[in-house]
């Protein structure tokens, strides 16, 4: 006679599971990953080659003989990290620094709290922090995009990226029009589609966005952390650029330049260090929308969006005990 | 189109497997010999009034409930109680039961009328129909097998509106209520209006999912004929079966938290249930028998059953062509919210609304990972509450705060625990979080 | 330069004055005066905090303590299980009283439905917490008495004294048990009992608690008890009492003459460190004792 099972119900699962989204997460971001591939060429596989084997090598060294535990490496979210990691880098980033940066994701930002799902900051971005303050000539000298079928292979020349230009400008005293015409400006296409100066990831609005809906559609992702913050720094700028268009730039700028889609599409809606309600997940977006601004007009750095993220992400248990889902029945019983 | 109407909040849409719903209500031989478990109904089981020895027949009373939340049991055969003692129930723990050898002939106590003939008038008053509602033991045939009884006495002050009877069969695989809908909808419209008499509510709303479109239409051309019973068609979504989703996607109020449906002036029942104040009020019939669906992916014959209580799930499922060679889990009530059973030699109950068997492959749990906050839980969950946080505060056996985070409203749908990518055991904890607080809540009285 | 470092000693060292001044009267504003005798008993407890005097840790203990060496001049009813009788004695050494030697005790599994002796009837699969499993189901081998093996005792010992074995899936106490009882109130089956660790460790006591009727209780388990009364007719000091088809053994009557042991006829009576039978099955007493000075058996317990 065979033997039966006995447990709890519900005795039928879900389609759901941890790999199936992380592997959709992969696909998502496989269309900016064709962008960066046909800006920077062989440059670009190659990055994303050494961040991903890196951290997948690491999760698997750690797993396997600090933590001794189950080996997870193949469940996708090292690879979702290491793919990550490489779209917030240059280019033409030295593998080391990529490989130390991989260290400090899987390493520091992961592991360290116990894998997967336990880990209160982003990792990739931990790993982009560590390697931008660490490394801060290699992590910002930017390769200027160069499509593979344009004519003529010359050495990779290095440029500054549309923020970087902007951020110099205002502090040298230039108004907005003056920053504009300078010749490196990309122009809006060039802005939308990619065709410009950043890290693999930031290039192309458009390749990002549509992963993103995809995501939204696979469920894998909700709307509100994407839209909150693309709408705060939309509302926010543009406050400004009303209150002063010669200091403060158009909001359309902020959207597409820089890496505030890549952040607000695949590093903010992270499921592990987001917030769990819609209602948190608006205000989380909206944080992050206010400080990315706020580090772009006055911090030291052109770009905030990172750091935004990061500083959201430490808010988010508070957040999860502040904004609690509408509960069924509560509202009724009100005095 | 216009989008049909459903509940609000959470929500999951598991695969439906309906594979017996075109297996017309077949009646099942008796077995030679049957248990009658004691304690059949939510509160109180029953007390014995027979002995050992004692020739019983059919539709007699055999074991009385004496507290507020209790039924009566009636005979289900003609026979002779062979020992009133301890057996084993479907989580192998024992209790009470009689045991009763079963006689081929079958005689009915007087006053029973067992003919097929419809009877349609009303001529019960409101206290003869409730009073005789509870002497023919009649419990919520959906699943929580609460009297109904209790159910129709409404409290001082409040006034009933509506009177919501539940056709959703929101559990995938189970058929049991569409075919009874289908073929017993006369009968059916005949007990909804018992009920609202009893109820004395102005309307009645058959709630039915839109996935039962053939029962959607056979009610609503009968329900023409009687007066003040609409049929509403549901959007198919799961727990829409749960008494405060389906409230919420009839008539669009909330039950508040803690609180029973009279709260917001409505009465839910079960079409098996008003099937069955059919057959007591106007047949005098008491409840000894309901439709049981045998079904499951590897299931020879899938099945509706008309059964006796009592009768052993074994001969249920000899009658589907027996138990598949890679059975691996026998599941008493659907998928999402059934109870694993120890073994076949258990009887069928006044709850028991279908047996499913699983395959060897579809019964083992997915390994548990750790959570991932992707926030799938607190999406799907129809009471709006945080599974993942409760699943944490019970482990921490953290209780109180499990309270403060509403663990009691949980009504156990598994939707979570359904959806969860790290296949958590999210409701096996709450379950124990929901135990643990209700000893607490308790232990304060 | 000279300027800068003494400015900078200067206003640090007024800060810190100004701090101290303030943190001195509110700590004289705020002070709890606490009796002394409370620290000092705090002191000689065992610091395990685990709760099994009954007290929510040791200083509460300690508190409790002074509290009825105060007012009822005695520590009746009040003993620290981790500590015995030395900590007990020290105690009250302090308090200027004495106590009564308690007899430490010991956690014993009533349970032998072993993997072998109840094999498995169903596969349960869920969550490893005894609680859950025991509100859905009888338990794998049948026996909704028996342990359910997924280890509630183990996670709730502060002490490392309880471990499910894998080779029997039931737990085994070790030395190191303190009896503070932990486990005695996670098991949801009641299967654990505190008793007397008895003369040289040696313990006999019935283990199994089911209530079932005898042919019942043994098609769950080989080893159950099946209420059958031998024990209790062959025990020659009254120690043993039946009710519910089940046998107790009491362990303040009983003078581990080994009776019942032989008569039992599910071996369902345990006895732990007594040296092995001579042939001659009427050991009294006595010869337990002779026996006992020959075979110094190493202090181990095989619940």
């Amino acid at each position: 006679m065979n033997q039966f099972t006995i447990s709890g119900s519900p005795h039928i699962h879900g389609e759901e599971s941890v790999s199936k989204i992380m592997y959709t997460v992969v696909l998502a971001l496989l269309p900016a990953v064709l962008v960066s591939a046909y800006f920077f060429g062989l440059d670009a596989i190659r990055v994303l080659f050494i961040a991903v084997i890196s951290c997948m090598f690491f999760e698997w060294v750690i797993q396997k003989y600090i933590i001794k535990g189950p080996i997870t490496i193949t469940d996708g979210s090292a690879v979702v990290a290491g793919m990550l990691l490489a779209f917030n880098v240059p280019s033409n980033l030295p593998w080391w620094i990529l490989v130390i940066g991989a260290l400090a994701t899987i390493g520091i930002a992961k592991m360290s709290f116990g894998g997967l799902g336990r880990n209160p900051f982003n990792p990739a971005l931990v790993g982009r922090v560590f390697m931008l303050i660490s490394f801060p000539v290699q992590m910002t000298s930017w390769p200027i995009a160069k499509p593979v079928f344009a004519e003529g292979l010359t050495d990779a020349i290095t440029g500054p990226t549309a923020l970087g230009l902007l951020k110099e400008g205002v502090d040298a005293g230039k108004t907005i029009d003056q920053i504009l015409a300078d010749p490196a400006m990309p122009d809006y296409i060039d802005r939308i589609t990619g065709n410009m100066s950043g890290s693999l990831g930031e290039m192309s609005a458009i390749a990002l966005i549509i992963g993103g809906l995809f995501m939204i559609w696979r469920k894998v992702i909700n709307w509100q952390v994407p839209f909150s913050i693309i709408f705060t720094v939309f509302v926010f700028a543009g406050i400004f650029h009303l209150i002063d268009p010669t200091m403060y730039i158009e909001p359309t700028f902020h959207l597409f330049a820089g890496g505030l889609m890549l952040g607000a599409i695949f590093m903010a809606t992270d499921m592990v260090t987001s917030p769990m309600t819609i209602s948190g997940k608006l205000v989380f977006g909206v944080g992050i929308g206010l400080i990315t601004i706020i580090i772009r007009f006055w911090g030291a750095y052109p770009e905030g969006i990172s750091f935004a993220i990061l500083i959201m992400n430490a808010f988010v248990p508070l957040i999860n005990n502040s904004f609690k889902p509408k509960r069924f029945g509560v509202k009724a019983v009100s005095k | 189109m216009k989008s049909l109407k459903t509940f609000k909040i959470g929500g999951v849409h598991p695969e439906e497997n309906k594979r017996s719903a075109n297996a017309p209500i077949q009646i099942l031989p008796f077995p030679k010999q049957a248990i009658i478990p004691l304690g059949q109904n939510l509160g109180a089981p029953s007390k014995p009034l027979v002995k050992r020895g004692d020739e019983v027949k059919t539709g007699q009373l055999i074991a009385g409930g004496e507290s507020f939340i209790a039924a009566n049991l009636h005979s289900p055969f003609t026979g002779k109680v062979s020992k009133i003692d301890n057996f084993l129930d479907s989580s192998g723990y024992r209790r009470p039961a009689i045991v009763i050898d079963v006689q081929e002939e079958d005689i009915w106590e007087d006053g029973i009328d067992t003919s097929g003939t419809i009877k349609r008038e009303i001529t019960a008053d409101r206290k003869t129909i409730i009073d005789t509602i509870k002497s023919c033991g009649i419990v919520g045939l959906g699943g929580a097998t609460f009297p109904t009884h209790v159910k129709m006495m409404v409290p001082d002050g409040k006034k009933a509106e509506y009177l919501i009877i539940n056709g959703v069969e929101c559990e995938p695989y189970l058929t049991s209520d569409h075919r009874l809908m289908l073929e017993k909808g006369q009968e059916l419209l005949i007990g909804i209006q018992i009920l609202m008499k009893a109820l004395d509510v102005e309307k009645a709303i058959v709630g039915i999912e839109n996935n039962k479109r053939d029962a959607i239409n056979h009610l609503t051309e009968l329900a023409a004929g009687f007066e003040r019973i609409q049929i509403q068609p549901l959007k198919v979504k799961y727990p829409q079966g749960g008494e405060k989703q389906l409230i919420k996607a009839t008539v669009n109020r909330e039950v508040p938290s803690g609180k029973l449906p009279i709260e917001v002036g409505c009465v839910v029942s079960n079409v098996g249930t008003a099937f069955a104040v059919y057959e007591a009020v106007q047949k005098n019939k008491p409840l000894i028998e309901r439709i049981v669906t045998v079904t499951g992916k590897a299931v020879k014959k899938p099945s509706n059953f008309k059964v006796r209580v009592g009768t052993p799930v074994q001969q249920l499922i000899d009658a589907a062509e027996g138990l598949p060679e890679n059975t691996g889990k026998i599941i008493n009530g659907g998928p999402m919210m059934g109870k694993a059973i120890m073994s076949t030699e258990v009887p069928v109950v006044k709850g028991t609304s279908g047996i499913l068997l699983m395959k060897q492959e579809e019964s083992r749990r997915k390994t548990a990972l750790n959570c991932i906050r992707c926030s799938k839980c607190t999406s799907v969950c129809p009471m709006g509450l945080e599974p993942y946080l409760l699943l944490k505060l019970v482990k921490l056996e953290r209780y109180e705060d499990g309270m403060k985070e509403r663990i009691m409203d949980c009504i156990e749908c598994g939707s979570c625990q359904f959806t969860c990518p790290s296949n958590l055991p999210l409701l096996d904890y709450l379950k124990l979080g929901k135990q643990r607080a209700g000893q607490i809540i308790r232990s304060r009285k | 330069m000279n300027e800068v470092i003494l400015y900078t000693l200067l206003t640090l060292g007024l800060l810190g004055t100004v701090a101290a001044v303030i943190l001195y009267f509110v700590a004289q504003k705020f002070k709890v005066i606490e009796n002394p005798m409370i620290d000092l008993v705090d002191d000689v407890l065992p610091k395990a905090n685990c709760g099994g005097c009954g007290f929510p840790g040791c200083r509460a203990f300690a508190e409790a303590l002074v509290k009825s060496a105060n007012e009822n001049h005695s520590l009746d009813g009040l003993n620290c299980p981790v500590g015995g009788n030395d900590v007990m004695k020290s105690a009250a050494a302090i308090l200027g009283l004495e106590v009564e030697e308690q007899e430490p005790l010991i956690a014993v599994i009533r349970c032998n439905g072993s993997k072998a002796n109840s094999p498995a009837k169903i596969n349960y699969d869920g969550p490893s917490t005894c609680a859950f499993a025991h509100n859905l189901y009888a338990g794998e081998g049948g026996c909704p008495h028996g342990c359910l093996g997924l280890g509630d005792c183990e996670v709730s010992c502060d002490f490392d004294a309880i471990h499910i074995s894998s080779e029997t899936g039931l737990p085994e106490v070790n030395e190191k048990c303190v009896a503070c009882g932990a486990c005695v109130k996670a098991c949801p089956r009641g299967i654990i009992e505190l008793r007397p660790k008895g003369k040289k460790d040696r313990r006999i006591f019935v283990s199994c608690i089911n209530q079932e009727k005898g042919g019942v209780a043994k098609k769950n388990c080989e080893v159950a008890c099946i209420g059958c009364s031998k024990c209790f007719k062959v025990c020659p000091f009254d120690a043993i009492t039946m009710s519910n088809n089940l046998a107790y053994i009491d362990p303040v009557k009983c003078k581990l003459c080994r009776k019942c042991v032989e008569v039992c006829p599910t071996n369902s009576i345990h006895e732990i460190n007594f040296p092995p039978r001579k042939i001659k099955p009427e050991a009294t007493e006595e010869t337990t004792k002779t026996m006992a000075v020959s075979h110094q058996e190493p202090n181990e317990n095989k619940a």
